[in-house]
């Protein structure tokens, strides 16, 4: 290795001068505080640059003024070779550790190239943090550790590493490894799956092993690597689509049946019984698609990242929302992204610090992180983040859940995609690196203490300006007709894309073609790198110069990679030489089928003795500070929701939104409505119900805002423990059933669906699962969005009603939740009327029937009606003796998750109108909008029960996020 | 009447360039999306233009600072073409990602190039990006792009970097000697009030300034984003409807060019 003393080169900090208030360090110093760290009373916060090369002074200067700012900023310069100074100061310097990418990079000798700055060989950014005031040894370690460093893709920056600061990895011989197969016992073919990371069971690898005593050669790594991708649950869902005996046991009875593939017997035969002819492409594609207007159909995936997240949440987040957009992206012949959800599942951030387990990140820690990842991409994107929810359980600590959505428009003429022999394989948009070895298989494993260091490089960093740079290219080369099929880069990198796409025909791919981040990756971590940024078109030869010269001029890397063929075969070259070869129709149907057990047994539903009260106040403001339920302000104003310039209904207008209302061409008053439905705490009661609730509530949503619910697409995204264990199978199959069930009823298609599978964290030899929770993201038609309304409380005088019956359904309620009370009846859902009812509600909304509504969700019908109320700063008076209801109960009335209910506001002059159109459905007025701001209830015996200001109400609603 | 063309500059990561087209198409005009990298290979040229509109967005990613790339690119490799372009009787706008990209290239307030920068638009006091709608105010000033405007209007804001902060008090008396200080932060009185009502902490609550002939204006909040009630968060309680106070800027901007082209 170099010494010191002969790496030519510079170090350049940047940091605000002494005037200027610099918020990242007063928020690190707050987070001082949550660790119990006190002494420290300034940090001064420097971005660092490394620069290899010989530098002129006037390079030097004129590099000052491309890093820094002169107004506001300080910049100081010095050699690399002038050994080692002593820190002045305490001071920790952070930096990405080598082979991990900084888009900085990149930018800074462009830039400096721009100015003319020639010779620098090569660029490292760091970041130093300078503390005053008194640190111990151990406080120091631990804050660095704790807040500065995420060990998976940073390193501290010590005299030895700054020594070594330009050091890329070096290059590893381009051999092909060969696994001895043939001969292998059963016991060692698990070892060899365990070896190479291959997440295959001792089913799948004897069937390999049979595959290759046909051929009778040893498999070489990559052909081995390449089945376990393609296999992969990630990409197989080779659970969902297993043989599943499932056993119930409910009300004393137990039944027994035979799945034969859990995902078509629900969730798709629902959309082919529904056979709706707006439907263009369902469960085909990267995305589902649906019929929006003359010129354009719109597309909707939704996506986790989890695991990923779980271990470097920002990095995992970001590239999550990033892999989502490539969805999108390679739908049809590419759509463009228009709108971005965003659903997560954490544990509580005040989660005591002592009982983190070893090797996980803090709530507050991962929250933070999480959202600063999705903003930074989507904002950087220019796509507009406009939906969301975030819930919590401490079942989540070692595991949180990131749901990534993206909402594309692809025009009418762009859905086929064409792959024939001849054309060419081309890889565009980001270089290929070492990144993300092993994700696919990754994801199908427990996370443990461990996988911090196992799979450092499953963790990959985002860059969403070569993303927004492809997007802009690609898009361009679509209406060109320059390509004739695209699809993305996701788990299982090329191997994968290419896979897919040569399914039919067969491909060749010269891997030494593959451009590089840097030297050094063999064969197989090239083709089964899931590095971001990327997608595969299949080029016609007469079009390939015409496209390649169109990416050149947009500065987006494009490179033939190989061709597509006739053979049926994937085969794999590298510099002349053949390193793998498969039947494509043993890679892609050679998997055999799982067969598991799965059994559900109803809980027994015992209602909790709760003490009836006098006053509910307290309670009420107390469900509105929940985690779950309070204000996510914090999180919704760091997204740019308005980007495009389409928002109608925002995601945080006055108080918390239904459907989110999108208008994605300016020149059109056409429009959709994003809503979502999830809450797992029924799912611990009954995930049939959950699964019905949480379409009943995306139908709510999107009524509420005056979508069309004839013309509603769902998607479904199971996110579930371990399904090995025939409990937590068992809960995802009766959730399926349920999904299947509700599609049929609401008259909904499923259009796309995932699973995330294997989500529980290892704690010694005691695994936490996490609750099996399923997330159904609803896009509707909005024919006219001038006829849309916002939940906020418009005019006192006006009548609040209330749709839907109130029965004393508490289990898994919010109301519950604060009391720490279990069990109780989860709600159910009259399928016979729950769509009719909800189908007239929007009917009333489009017909300007009702100037407001809300959907009662968590909390109930007095949650609703409080955040209807401080939204629009009107008080309201509450009878609860008019609420259609099924129950006396006070606690009940108020605070009741039945299904179906929602809450509206109508002027007096169409009242007779409303009730009108919602006839032979259970409606009442039940309160009336007051020029006073009290929220005022009386229960059915006219006593009252609730009294607060819009001010409390709010106040406690704002409380929980207010100083993140 | 000539046809206005709008050049809408975009860079890498520029991302709100469909929008600001949008805003100019109602406003009469024709815009054109035209590459950073076209107007360096000379394929399209500036001076076929009457109006440059620098969108938002994040120009290379703001790697190196807000616009800084950008702004690097209009003085060392865009100075023979945007030069003649500032000296002649034409139109620039810079919005949000734009106009930190005119204020680090010393383009404003100058209206020049080749000028030292003497204002820039740093981080939030709030340390965080922020989307939200705000009031903006409008006292005596000379752009030609606000005039007739109400007195007291909403926009919305979304960024990270957006604190107006001068080089010294000069500057700052400067602007507002030369009537340069276009929009100003207010409450709903409009009244000049802290955060949120001043979104970032910006000195003086600027938002948006011009250049002394008032043809090259920047401003943080995007006006491209309300040009129709529908975009307001309170149409429905306000019983809003028609255009949005964004567009009366695009088409001052567009009826200047026609007269003067």
């Amino acid at each position: 290795m170099t010494s010191t003393a002969s790496v030519t080169g510079w170090r350049f900090s940047v940091r605000l001068k002494e005037e200027f208030r610099d918020g990242e360090a007063q928020g690190l110093l707050s987070d001082l505080a949550d660790l119990d760290i006190a002494g420290v009373n300034k940090i001064s916060i420097a971005r660092v640059y490394y620069l290899q090369g010989d530098l002129s002074s006037d390079a030097l200067s004129r590099i000052e003024r491309l890093i820094s700012d002169p107004v506001t900023e300080l910049c100081a310069a010095e050699p690399l070779s002038g050994g080692e100074k002593p820190p002045a100061a305490i001071t920790v310097e952070v930096a990405y550790r080598p082979g991990v990418r900084d888009p900085v990079e990149d930018s800074l000798k462009k830039g400096a190239a721009d100015l003319g700055v020639t010779g620098i060989q090569a660029v490292r950014t760091a970041k130093e943090y300078i503390f005053s005031g008194t640190v111990s040894a151990q406080a120091l370690e631990r804050l660095t550790y704790k807040l500065l460093v995420n060990a998976t893709v940073q390193q501290v920056v010590t005299p030895a590493v700054r020594e070594k600061i330009f050091w890329v990895p070096p290059a590893v011989a381009a051999t092909v490894e060969t696994v001895p197969l043939l001969k292998a016992d059963d016991a060692q073919l698990q070892q060899i799956s365990t070896r190479c990371q291959l997440s295959l069971n001792l089913d799948e690898m004897k069937t390999i092993q049979a595959y290759f005593q046909k051929a009778a050669c040893d498999p070489r790594l990559i052909e081995l690597e390449t089945i376990a991708q393609t296999w992969s649950e990630h990409c197989k869902h080779k659970t969902l689509r297993g043989n599943i005996v499932y056993t119930e046991v409910a009300g004393g009875k137990s039944s027994q049946r035979t799945i034969n593939n859990l995902l078509k017997e629900t969730i798709v035969r629902a959309t082919e019984e529904l056979n709706k002819p707006w439907c263009i492409s369902v469960f085909e594609d990267n995305s589902g698609v649906v019929a929006f207007d003359e010129k354009y159909h719109a597309c909707f995936k939704v996506e986790t990242h989890n695991h990923p997240s779980a271990l470097e949440p920002f990095g995992g987040a970001s590239t999550g929302v990033g892999g989502v957009i490539r969805d999108i992206l390679g739908t049809g012949l590419g759509a463009k992204p228009i709108a971005s959800t965003d659903i997560f599942c954490f544990a509580r951030p005040d989660y005591p610090k002592e009982q983190v387990p070893q090797g996980v990140l803090h709530p507050r820690r991962v929250i933070k992180g999480v959202v600063a990842g999705v903003k930074d991409y989507g904002n950087k994107m220019g796509i507009p983040t406009v939906n969301g929810a975030v819930l919590f359980d401490d079942r989540f600590i070692g595991n949180p859940l990131v749901y990534c959505g993206n909402v594309g428009l692809l025009p009418v003429d762009k859905v086929k995609k064409t792959v024939s022999p001849g054309m060419a394989v081309v890889v565009a948009g980001g270089r290929t690196g070492r990144d993300g070895v092993h994700g696919a298989t990754f994801s199908s494993v427990t996370l443990h203490a461990e996988s911090e260091v196992v799979s450092s490089t499953a963790v990959q960093i985002g860059d969403p300006i070569t993303e927004k740079n492809l997007t802009d290219a690609l898009l361009e080369a679509r209406d060109a007709g320059l390509y004739s099929s695209v699809t993305d880069c996701g788990a299982g990198g090329l191997s994968s894309a290419v896979g897919e796409m040569g399914e039919i025909c067969g491909a060749r791919v010269d891997l030494e073609k593959v451009p590089l981040k840097y030297a050094g990756l063999n064969p197989t971590e090239i083709w089964i790198s899931e590095s971001q940024e990327r997608v595969v078109f299949a080029v016609e030869a007469g079009k390939l110069a015409a496209l390649l010269a169109l990416f050149q001029r947009r500065g987006v890397m494009a490179a033939e990679i190989g061709r597509f063929t006739g053979t049926g075969n994937l085969e794999l070259f590298y510099q002349g030489e053949k390193v793998g070869d498969l039947r494509m129709e043993f890679m892609h149907h050679g998997v055999p089928q799982l067969a598991r057990p799965a059994a559900w047994t109803a809980p027994k539903p015992a209602e909790p003795k709760l003490q009836p009260r006098t006053d509910y106040t307290d309670i009420l403001l107390k469900l509105l500070s929940r985690w779950d339920s309070c204000s996510k302000e914090w999180i919704v104003r760091q997204y740019d929701h308005e980007v495009q310039g389409g928002s109608v209904i925002k995601p945080i207008g006055l108080g918390p939104s239904d459907a989110a209302v999108i208008r994605p061409r300016l020149s059109s008053n056409k429009g959709l409505a994003l809503a979502n439905g999830i809450n797992f705490r029924y799912g611990d009661l009954d995930p049939y119900w959950m699964a019905v609730l949480a379409v009943d509530e995306v139908a709510r949503q999107v009524a509420a805002v005056g979508g069309s619910l004839d013309r509603l697409a769902i998607l479904d995204n199971f996110c579930w423990g371990d399904p090995t264990r025939s409990e937590v199978l068992g809960s995802l199959v009766r959730a399926s059933l349920g999904c299947y069930d509700a599609a049929k009823a609401y008259g909904t298609p499923f259009i796309s669906g995932k699973d995330s599978l294997y989500n529980a964290y290892r704690v010694g030899d005691k695994a936490i699962q996490i609750p099996g929770t399923l997330l159904i993201s609803g896009m509707a038609l909005v024919e006219d969005c001038v006829k849309t309304i916002s939940m906020d409380a418009k005019k006192a005088g006006n009548q609040l009603y209330l749709l839907g019956l109130t029965r004393k359904e508490l289990g898994g309620s919010a109301y519950h939740a604060v009391l720490n009370a279990e069990g109780g009846q989860v709600p159910t859902v009259d399928l016979k009327q729950a769509p009719a009812a909800l189908r007239a509600f929007s009917k009333a909304v489009t017909a300007g029937q009702v100037v407001s509504a809300h959907d009662c969700s968590e909390g109930g019908m007095a949650m609703a009606a409080a955040e209807m109320a401080f939204s629009g700063n009107l008080g309201i008076v509450i009878e609860l003796s008019k609420v259609p209801a099924d129950t006396k109960e006070t606690d009940a009335l108020l605070f009741s998750e039945s299904a179906t209910r929602l809450l509206a506001e109508v002027a007096p002059d169409q009242c007779a109108a409303f009730e009108k159109t919602m006839s032979g459905f259970p409606v009442a007025a039940i309160g009336e909008f007051q020029t006073t701001e009290d929220l005022v209830i009386h229960d059915a015996q006219g006593r009252e029960v609730v009294r607060a200001s819009v001010g409390q109400l709010r106040a406690a609603w704002q409380e929980p996020f207010k100083d993140w | 009447m000539a046809e206005v063309r709008v050049a809408i500059l975009k860079a890498p990561g520029t991302n709100c360039d469909m929008e600001t087209a949008h805003a100019f198409t109602l406003a009469g005009a024709r815009p054109e999306t035209v590459w950073i990298e076209d107007l360096k290979a000379g394929s399209k040229k500036l001076n076929d233009y009457q109006i440059l509109a620098v969108p938002g967005g994040f120009s290379y990613g703001d790697d190196l600072g807000a616009g800084r790339l950008m702004a690097s690119e209009l003085q060392h490799r865009l100075q023979d073409t945007l030069g003649p372009f500032l000296d002649k009787e034409k139109l620039v706008i810079g919005i949000c990602n734009g106009f930190q990209t005119l204020v680090k290239a010393g383009i404003l307030p100058s209206g020049k190039l080749g000028v030292e920068q003497e204002v820039t638009l740093t981080g939030n006091d709030s340390a965080k990006f922020e989307d939200r709608w705000i009031y903006l105010k409008s006292e005596f000033n000379v752009c030609i792009w606000t005039q007739g405007m109400e007195d007291l209007f909403e926009l919305p804001v979304a960024h990270a970097e957006g604190k107006f902060v001068p080089k010294d008090a000069t500057v700052l008396e400067q602007l507002l000697g030369f009537g340069q200080i276009v929009f100003q932060y207010c409450d709903a009185d409009g009244l000049e009030a802290g955060y949120p009502a001043n979104p970032n902490g910006s000195m003086a609550s600027i938002a948006g300034i011009c250049d002394p002939s008032g043809r090259v204006f920047g401003l943080m909040p995007h006006p491209e984003r309300h040009l129709s009630a529908l975009q307001h968060p309170r149409r429905g309680r306000e019983g809003r409807s028609g255009d949005g106070a964004g567009l009366q800027i695009f088409k001052n901007g567009v009826r200047w060019a026609e007269k003067h082209s």
